[in-house]
């Protein structure tokens, strides 16, 4: 033992290394989450620093909280790094095309009302390209579950703007800061009519993974916004080089304002992040209206 | 025609072609129908919204046409036979997510009711003008089945032929009809729902663990389907994948055995798919080949041409893709002349110019869209064919 | 701990005690385990994996409380916490 580079010591041992005093180190071991990941696909491709993994860390602890019937969970993902979580999971998963994660959803859930569906996909994915689809699944209130990570541009081309970019955002098509009012996607989803609306950092990961479970547990279309690091496309842009100086930007700069008008919570370059469940109503789903009026005008029929 | 709670409605009846459409969608067990309205096609939806809630099935009327066909491969992921139906602007925006069904291989049928184009052209008058677009519409390497009726009984007949098609081939298949065929009212008769043949989806027979979404067994083309909610746990995506459904991306070593196998599935068994109708060939001098209304509006010309002496033949495309090489092939080497009218600017007779091989003249008959042929022209065409007078 | 007042429960607070596990070959360095463990148990080892990064160590691993937090925070799947059974501590 004690090949060294440069001063570094390389272990390269098959067998985990010996335990030094309560840490065991497992070279390729099991994680507790692993049977819920296709492993064979890991490392996953997502840059170190990157809060992704984070938010499907949360998704799947909150999956196994809200003990749904994993048989008949779908998740579907558009384009982007957010959008390959859905090659990560061991469920059913659709890798679809870009913007087009919702209606696809929603056709899933049409077509078997007893699949629960989930979309999990990015900023630029969900509310950019797929803005039109977003705010009318959220009309009809299609009962499906959207996680929404938005971290400020297109991340997996590189780091171009997008509706959710901040005004001044260093982009790699925003190269004198970005001009346009974006989107606050929490508001988006509320006015939209969505019942369930939360937004929280990766770093708040205990309450991001208690709305996760919530937002899986209520009918109707609930969304959880999960703001994230993106060191390669947008924090190095912003003197936030690596994942870590972004987590402590959240920490300084998050805001816990349950219940806060959707309208005053817009996100500008270094002000404050308001977090929290912001919405949560009841609202008849889309299947129940149908079935309420459908036995309304064709049971009278009979 | 009244809402009725049977899901075959057997008897005679006087429909329209749209209507057509949707009575046989239902008859080959669709349940599904995500769609947009769009003049000519709106009707297809319209009557699909009131019948469907009847036989259990979900209507959606969607925000566009590509959340549409989006809805309908969803759909046909959860285990449902989908369908949708649009026109020209319509099918430009589905053909994103056409190449999704495809690279997914999800069975589900779009029906084109074709209408006069480019762009927002002629919205209650009809042409053949996107028969290319059928075939080359989405981007990258593909094959694909079209359909194309020139009668509303055709169009009811060819609707659940699709289905089959479609679950056969794991593919999305088109049925390329227009404003004429779909808009006419006609005789159609709907058989008892014994004589109609449906094929089912075919299923994984071994247990999840033994089985990989897009592996096929030595000697087939298409693998068995499992969808969301069996427990099979699949993973599928647009991008180039290996049999277990995930990405391979990293260089063109899977690109290669699943882009032809995408093609070959098609093209190979194409005896199968392909169906003509034809009628006084074997000694034709002169021979119409053609597909839908143009196919049928040609009769009379045929007739005419019959009775002047002309031996002219007609080969009718039933299905247009995948075209059927071998047989105009053949057709070229036997007749001094092969005419197309088509309703658009000559698009299918491009493949027949390609597969006659220069073996006999081809003539196209063009028409922009808007109307039928003027039989006049046809039959033109039929007579300077033989080397005869023509008249204008 | 210090206390103003003894609480009444004291004897039956158990704080528990956890075992850090960590897979190196998934860490990518990315320190946020390190630096949000509030019982700062691990720091930046000297050892590299294969991909070049350096994985975490466990440092006062005693002070480990199977809080879970490092667990979820990782974006790796890279360490988790296996809570010790009859080793949780009185406060």
């Amino acid at each position: 033992m004690g090949l060294e580079m440069n001063g570094y010591r390389l272990d390269k041992s098959i067998e985990a290394d010996s335990e030094s005093e309560g840490l065991v180190e497992e070279i390729h071991g099991h994680h507790p989450m692993d049977d819920l990941l296709r492993t064979e696909r890991l490392p996953h491709i997502w840059c170190p620093g990157c809060g992704l993994g984070t938010a499907l860390t949360c998704f799947l602890s909150a999956l196994r909280r809200s003990e749904l019937d994993l048989d008949k969970v779908t998740v579907t993902s558009g384009i982007g790094c957010t959008g390959r979580v859905a090659g990560y999971v061991r469920l059913d998963s659709f890798h679809t095309t870009h913007g087009r994660a919702i209606p696809f959803a929603t056709g899933l859930k049409m077509g078997n009302p007893e699949l629960k569906a989930v979309v999990f996909s990015g900023d630029g994915d969900l509310v950019t390209i797929g803005g039109n689809h977003f705010i009318h699944a959220a009309r009809r209130n299609i009962d499906m579950t959207v996680i929404c990570v938005n971290n400020f541009n297109y991340g997996m081309t590189g780091g171009q703007a997008g509706a959710t970019t901040p005004i001044g955002g260093l982009t790699t098509t925003t190269p004198y800061g970005d001009y346009e009012y974006p989107f606050n996607v929490s508001a988006l989803a509320a006015a939209s009519g969505a019942v369930y609306v939360a937004r929280w950092t990766v770093l708040h990961a205990r309450r991001l993974e208690r709305s996760i479970t919530e937002a899986l547990l209520k009918p109707g279309f609930s969304m959880v916004e999960i703001i994230s690091p993106c060191p390669t496309g947008f924090g190095r842009r912003h003197k936030q080089r690596e994942g870590l100086d972004t987590m402590r930007y959240y920490h300084e700069h998050g805001v816990i304002k349950h219940g806060a008008d959707p309208r005053e919570t817009d996100i500008k370059l270094g002000g404050a992040i308001i977090e929290g469940k912001f919405v949560d109503i009841d609202k008849l789903t889309f299947l129940e209206q149908r079935a309420r009026r459908l036995e309304q005008v064709l049971g009278k029929r009979k | 025609m009244k809402e009725n709670q049977k899901n075959v409605l057997s008897g005679e009846f006087f429909m329209q072609g749209d209507i057509a459409c949707a009575e046989g969608a239902i008859c080959a067990g669709c349940r599904f129908f995500g769609g947009y309205p769009i003049t000519p096609a709106t009707e297809v939806a319209q009557q699909m919204s009131k019948r469907l809630p009847l036989v259990d099935g979900m209507f959606i009327q969607m925000e566009d046409e590509l959340a549409s066909m989006n809805a309908v491969l969803g759909a046909s992921w959860a285990g449902q036979k989908a369908m949708t139906a649009t026109s020209g602007p319509g099918a430009s925006l589905m053909m994103e997510n056409l190449g999704l069904g495809i690279m997914l291989e999800t069975p589900c049928v779009l029906t084109n009711v074709q209408r006069g184009g480019p762009s927002t052209g002629l919205p209650t008058l009809a042409s053949q003008s996107d028969m290319m677009q059928a075939k080359w519409g989405s981007h990258g390497d593909y094959s694909i089945i079209a359909l194309a009726p020139s009668s509303p009984q055709e169009l009811f007949d060819l609707t659940i032929h699709a289905f089959n098609l479609a679950e056969i081939y794991r593919t999305p298949v088109l049925v390329m009809t227009d404003a004429e065929v779909g808009h006419m009212t006609e005789k159609v008769v709907i058989p008892p729902q014994e004589e109609i043949e449906i094929v089912p989806r075919r299923k994984p027979t071994v247990p999840p663990e033994e089985y990989l979404p897009y592996r096929v067994a030595p000697g087939e083309w298409v693998p068995p389907m499992a969808v969301a909610g069996d427990g099979y746990y699949i993973h599928t995506t647009g991008l180039t994948h290996d049999e277990r459904g995930y990405p391979a991306t990293t260089d063109d070593s899977v690109q290669w055995p699943l882009v032809q196998r995408l093609i070959d599935k098609i093209e190979k068994n194409k005896d199968d798919i392909v169906m003509l109708e034809k009628d006084g060939l074997d000694d034709a001098e002169v021979v119409i080949v053609s597909y839908g209304i143009a196919a049928r509006t040609a009769m009379w010309p045929i007739q005419i041409a019959r009775d002047e002496g002309i031996r002219v033949g007609l080969l009718r495309l039933i299905t247009v893709w995948p075209f059927p090489d071998k047989q105009i092939r053949e057709l070229a080497g036997q007749v001094e002349g092969i005419i197309v009218p088509e309703i658009n600017m000559g698009q299918i007779v491009r493949e027949v110019e390609r597969c006659a091989a220069g073996q006999a003249d081809v003539i196209s008959v063009p028409h922009p869209g808007g109307d039928i042929h003027d039989p006049q022209k046809v039959l033109n065409a039929i007579r300077k064919a033989v080397g005869r007078e023509v008249e204008e | 701990m210090k206390f103003w007042r003894e609480p009444l429960d004291l004897k039956d607070i158990r704080v528990p005690h956890g075992e850090v596990h960590v897979l190196t070959e998934r860490c990518k360095g990315c320190g946020w385990c390190i630096e949000f463990c509030r019982r700062d148990v691990l720091e930046v080892s000297d050892e590299i994996n294969a991909k070049g990064y350096h994985p975490p160590q466990a440092i006062k691993s005693e002070a480990c409380v199977s809080c879970g937090l490092c667990e979820l925070l990782c974006p790796e799947f890279a360490i988790y916490i296996i809570e010790k059974e009859g080793e949780a501590t009185l406060l």
